[in-house]
C-alpha cells in the first residue's frame, strides 16, 4: 500500500484548471463559513456555560437586520457561483465547430471508440493534445457514464440516443477512463485508458493500425448496401428526400413542426422512421432497427454529414 | 401532591400487558414504540450491509465478496436505510409520540389509521427483507432504468412492491399529522405558539403527501415494464430512461428534506432547552422549514446535470438548488445565535445538537458544490456525493434522531440514561463519522465513482481511513443500544421534567398517562418561554398532577 496519496486529480485538459479554480474558491468560502459557525458555537458554549441552575438568560427573540444580513450573503455568494459554474458547464457541452469527432459506443462492460479516419479501439482512446475533441456517445444496453477525472468531464451514455461532450486535452500522458453510472455486475471493471499523444504521434498512431477506410466512407458503403440509396438519391424523389445538405438544417414535418436535423433526429429516422415524417412524403420507410448496428448508424450519420461539407475538417483524407 | 408511599400510577406502558395490547393499540405513544423497535431492526440490517461494504473497500481488489454480492449489499444498505429507517425515523417515532403531547391533544386525529400505517410499513419492510433473503436486488436504491426494468435478473419486482406499500404508510402518517396539527391544538395553542418541532413536521407531512405518490407510480411502472414489457423507460420498447429519473427524483429529492426537516425540529427544541432561551428568530426558523419543503419540489433536476436533460434545464435547476442554501443558512445562523448569552449545559442531547449543526453546515456547503454545474460534472456519481448525503442524512438526520431519543427518553420511559456513557457515545459518533466520510470528499474529487466493488490502487489510503472511521462509528451506535436498554431497568427515575424544559409534553407525568393529560391544558404563553420572571413555578420536579 502506497502511503502517499494525491488530494487533487491531475489537470490534463484546458477545462481542468478552470474547474479547479472554481473548486478552490468554493473550498475557501466553505472553510470560512464552517470555521465561523464552529468557532462561534465553541466560544458561546464556553463563555455562556451554565454556572448555576438558577440562571435566567435575557430574552432575545430575534433581530430583523441580522436575518436579512445572513439571507443576503448566501444569496449573493450562490448567485456568483451559479453564473461561474454555468458558464463552464455550457462550454463542456457545446463543441466548437472544428472539433475532431470521435464515436464512442458503450456496452456492458466495455468502451468501443472509432476515429474519423476509421481506426477503432476497445477500452482505450488515443487523442491528440491541443485539439478540440467532440465525443458522440451512445449505449447498446443500459445507461453508462463516460468519466475522465483528469479532464473534469463526465457524461451519461444513454441507450437510444446520442450524448455529446467536448474538451481539449492539454497534456501528453495516460489517464483513467471510468464508468460512473452503475451498470450492473462488472460496473467497477468497466475501465479504460485515455492516451493523449502529441499531434504528430497521433497521426503516426492512426496510420499504424490495420488499413481501414474512413468512418464516412464506411457509412457510404452501408448506405449503398442497405439500399438507402434506392429512395434517398442525389435529388428528392417521390419516395424520399435527398439527404445531402441535411445535417444541421431545418426540416418541416408533416404535422407542421420544424425541427433541426441533428444526430439524434437522423438516428431516430433510421430506427423508428414513422416517428417524424417529412412534409410531403408518405410513411413508407421500413425500420432498420436491429439491421444496422449502433456503430453502423454512427457511420451512416458521418457519411450524411460529409455530404454537405466537401472540404470540411471532419473528413480528412 | 406526592404521597409518601406513592400508589402505582397507571400510565401508557403499564395500563395493559400482552402482545395483543401492543399489536392492536391505537395509542400514538405505543405505536411510536412499535416504530422505534422496527426501525432499529432495519437500521441494524442496513448497518450490517454497510459494515461488509467498508470491509470490502479496505483493499482495491474485490476480494471479500463477489461483485454481484457487493452490488446487492449496497442496494440493501440504501433501501433499508432510506425507505425503512430514515424516512420513518423521526416522524414515525418522535413525531408520533410527541406531536399530540406538544399541542395538548389526547392522540392523533386518526388513531386507527396510525396503527394501519405501521402495519403497512411492516408489510413493506417484510417484502423488502423477503426479496433480500430470496437472493437480493442489485440495482442500487435508485432503481435506474433500463437496468432495473429489463436487464437486472434479481428480485426487483418484490422489492419495489415493498417500497410501494411502505409509501402508503408515509402518506397516511403525513395526512394524520396535518389534520392533527390543524384540528386538535389545545385552547390557546396558536400557530405561532407551536414548538418548531411541530412546524417542521407539518412541512414534512406536506412532502409525504405530495411526493410519495410520484415515487410510488415511478416504481410501479418499473415493475410493469419488468413484468409486462410495457415500453415506458426502455428505448428498445419505445420508452425513455430519463423519464424514470425525473419521476424518481421528483420524490426522492424532497425525500431528503423528509429526512432532515424533522431533525431540524428536534434541534430547535434541544438547543432552546439546553441554552434556556427562546429560539432566535422563531418565525424565520418556522418559515424556512416551509421554504425548504416548497423549494425541495423544484430542484429534482440537479440529480441529472449529466444525464441528458437539456443544458438550459440544468441551469434552471442549478439556480433553484442554490436557493435552498438560503433557508438552510437561516436555520444554522439562528440556532447559533440562540446560544448567545444563554445558559448552556452540554448534556448528551445538546452534544448531538451541536454536532448536528457542524455536520449539517458541512453537508449544506458541499451541497453548493453539487449545485454548481461545472463542479457537479466532476463529482456527480462519485464519493463526493456519497460523502455529501451522508453528512446530511447521517451527520444531520441520525444525529438529530439520537439527540431526540436521548432528550425524550425520560418522557417515553420514565427513566434517565447514564449521562457519562451518553456523552461518550455522542463524541464517539461525531469523531467516527468525520473520519468515515470526510476522506470521501477528497476521493470524489479525485474521481472515485460510487458503487465500485474494486477500485484503482491510488484510492486505497483514503478508503482505509474511511473504513477505520466506520469501525469507530459502529461502536458509537452500539453504545446507546446497550445503555438505553440497561436504563429501562436500572436508570434513575426521571420525574416529570428532568431538563426543566418548557413545552406541554413536559407538564405531564413520565411516562405519560394513556390520555396524555388529565385535563386538557390551556396555553397562555409562547414556546420556549425560558425567561419568565418566576420560572420555578413551572418546573415542578417529580410526578405531580399538574395542569
Amino acid at each position: 500500500m502506497n502511503l502517499g496519496f494525491p488530494l487533487f486529480p491531475e489537470q490534463a485538459s484546458t477545462m481542468a484548471s478552470r474547474v479547479d479554480a472554481l473548486y478552490f474558491v468554493l473550498i475557501g468560502v466553505s472553510v470560512f463559513f464552517a470555521t465561523l459557525i464552529c468557532l462561534t458555537i465553541i466560544v458561546f458554549a464556553v463563555r455562556y456555560r451554565r454556572r448555576s441552575e438558577l440562571e435566567r438568560p435575557p430574552e432575545i427573540s430575534g433581530d430583523l437586520r441580522l436575518e436579512i444580513l445572513w439571507s443576503v450573503i448566501p444569496l449573493g455568494f450562490t448567485l456568483i457561483v451559479f453564473v461561474w459554474g454555468a458558464k463552464l458547464y455550457f462550454e463542456t457541452y457545446s463543441p466548437p465547430r472544428n472539433s475532431l469527432e470521435i464515436h464512442v459506443v458503450a456496452k456492458q462492460w466495455m468502451w468501443k471508440a472509432q476515429h474519423p479516419e476509421g481506426r477503432s479501439e476497445i477500452d482505450e482512446l488515443h487523442l491528440p493534445a491541443g485539439r478540440a475533441i467532440k465525443l458522440l456517445l451512445t449505449s447498446q444496453d443500459v445507461i453508462h457514464d463516460f468519466y475522465v477525472p483528469a479532464f473534469r468531464i463526465k457524461t451519461d451514455v444513454l441507450p437510444g440516443r446520442y450524448m455529446t461532450v467536448s474538451f481539449e486535452p492539454s497534456k501528453v500522458g495516460a489517464y483513467r477512463l471510468l464508468c460512473a453510472e452503475y451498470c450492473g455486475t462488472q460496473h467497477s471493471g468497466m475501465l479504460g485508458r485515455i492516451v493523449v499523444l502529441s499531434p504528430a504521434e497521433y497521426q503516426t498512431w492512426l496510420s499504424s493500425g490495420p488499413a481501414e477506410s474512413t468512418v464516412a466512407a464506411t457509412g457510404a458503403r452501408l448506405f449503398q448496401s442497405q439500399g438507402c440509396v434506392a429512395c434517398h438519391a442525389d435529388k428528392d424523389t417521390e419516395r424520399g428526400p435527398a439527404l445531402a445538405d441535411l445535417y444541421g438544417k431545418q426540416v418541416r414535418l408533416q404535422d407542421g413542426k420544424v425541427i433541426v436535423a441533428d444526430e439524434n433526429y437522423i438516428r431516430e429516422s433510421i430506427v423508428n422512421p414513422q416517428a417524424k415524417i417529412v412534409a410531403g412524403y408518405r410513411p413508407i420507410m421500413p425500420t432498420f432497427k436491429g439491421i444496422v448496428s449502433e456503430e453502423g448508424i454512427l457511420q451512416i450519420i458521418s457519411y450524411l454529414k460529409s455530404l454537405d461539407r466537401p472540404e470540411g475538417a471532419q473528413v480528412e483524407k | 401532591m406526592n404521597d409518601a408511599v406513592p400508589e402505582r400510577r397507571l400510565h401508557y406502558l403499564n395500563v395493559s400487558y400482552g402482545v395483543k395490547s401492543w399489536l392492536c393499540t391505537t395509542d400514538h405513544k405505543r405505536i411510536a414504540w412499535l416504530y422505534l423497535l422496527s426501525i432499529t431492526f432495519f437500521f441494524f440490517i442496513g448497518g450490517m450491509a454497510a459494515t461488509l461494504l467498508r470491509l470490502e473497500l479496505l483493499t482495491p481488489q474485490g476480494d471479500l465478496v463477489q461483485a454481484e454480492t457487493y452490488n446487492k449489499l449496497f442496494t440493501m444498505h440504501g433501501v433499508m436505510m432510506i425507505f425503512f429507517f430514515l424516512i420513518p425515523s423521526i416522524p414515525a417515532v418522535l413525531g408520533n409520540f410527541l406531536i399530540p403531547m406538544m399541542i395538548g391533544a389526547r392522540d392523533l386525529a386518526f388513531p386507527r389509521l396510525n396503527l394501519a400505517s405501521w402495519y403497512l410499513y411492516i408489510i413493506g419492510g417484510l417484502l423488502a427483507i423477503g426479496a433480500a433473503v430470496a437472493g437480493g436486488v442489485d440495482t442500487g436504491w435508485t432503481f435506474y432504468t433500463p437496468y432495473s426494468s429489463i436487464y437486472s435478473n434479481t428480485h426487483v419486482t418484490l422489492t419495489v412492491c415493498g417500497i410501494f406499500i411502505n409509501g402508503f404508510s408515509s402518506i397516511l402518517t403525513g395526512l394524520n399529522f396535518i389534520v392533527t396539527i390543524h384540528k386538535m391544538r389545545a385552547p390557546g395553542m396558536t400557530w405561532f405558539r407551536l414548538p418548531l418541532f411541530v412546524w417542521s413536521h407539518y412541512a414534512t407531512s406536506i412532502i409525504f403527501i405530495l411526493g410519495t405518490p410520484v415515487v410510488a407510480i415511478a416504481l410501479a411502472l418499473v415493475a410493469l415494464e419488468r413484468v409486462f414489457r410495457l415500453g415506458i423507460f426502455d428505448p428498445e420498447l419505445g420508452g425513455d430512461p430519463v423519464l424514470f429519473q425525473h419521476l424518481f427524483w421528483f420524490y426522492s429529492h424532497p425525500a431528503v428534506y423528509i429526512m432532515i426537516l424533522p431533525g431540524m425540529g428536534v434541534i430547535s427544541e434541544v438547543i432552546a432547552c439546553f441554552s434556556r432561551k427562546r429560539v432566535f428568530g422563531y418565525s424565520f426558523v418556522a418559515f424556512s422549514s416551509l421554504a425548504i419543503a416548497v423549494l425541495g419540489f423544484l430542484v429534482w433536476g440537479h440529480h441529472m446535470f449529466v444525464s441528458g436533460q437539456s443544458i438550459y434545464a440544468g441551469m434552471i435547476f442549478s439556480l433553484l438548488s442554490m436557493m435552498v442554501a438560503i433557508p438552510s443558512a437561516i436555520k444554522v445562523f439562528n440556532w447559533t445565535a440562540t446560544l448567545y448569552r444563554g445558559s448552556i449545559a452540554l448534556d448528551a442531547p445538546m452534544l448531538y445538537a451541536l454536532g448536528f449543526i457542524g455536520l449539517f453546515t458541512i453537508g449544506g456547503l458541499t451541497g453548493i458544490f453539487l449545485a454548481t454545474l461545472a463542479i457537479d460534472v466532476q463529482v456527480h456519481d462519485t464519493y463526493f456525493v456519497v460523502a455529501h448525503f451522508h453528512y446530511i442524512m447521517v451527520g444531520g438526520a441520525v444525529m438529530a434522531y439520537l439527540g431526540g431519543i436521548h432528550f425524550w427518553w425520560p418522557k417515553m420511559t420514565g427513566r434517565l440514561y447514564p449521562e457519562g456513557w451518553a456523552r461518550l457515545a455522542a463524541v464517539t459518533i461525531f469523531l467516527g463519522f468525520n473520519l468515515t466520510f470526510f476522506p470521501q470528499f477528497v476521493l470524489g474529487y479525485l474521481g472515485m465513482p460510487r458503487r465500485y466493488h474494486a477500485y484503482p490502487p491510488e484510492f486505497q489510503v483514503l478508503n482505509v481511513m474511511s473504513s477505520a472511521g466506520a469501525s469507530i462509528l459502529a461502536v458509537g451506535y452500539l453504545l446507546p443500544l446497550i445503555y438505553l436498554i440497561w436504563s429501562l431497568r436500572y436508570g434513575a427515575v426521571a420525574g416529570m421534567n428532568p431538563w426543566k424544559a418548557t413545552g406541554l409534553e413536559w407538564q405531564t407525568p413520565s411516562p405519560p398517562p394513556t390520555d396524555n393529560f388529565e385535563v386538557t391544558p390551556t396555553v397562555t404563553r409562547e414556546a420556549y418561554d425560558y425567561a419568565r420572571p418566576e420560572p420555578q413555578s413551572d418546573y415542578v420536579p417529580g410526578e405531580v398532577e399538574h395542569v
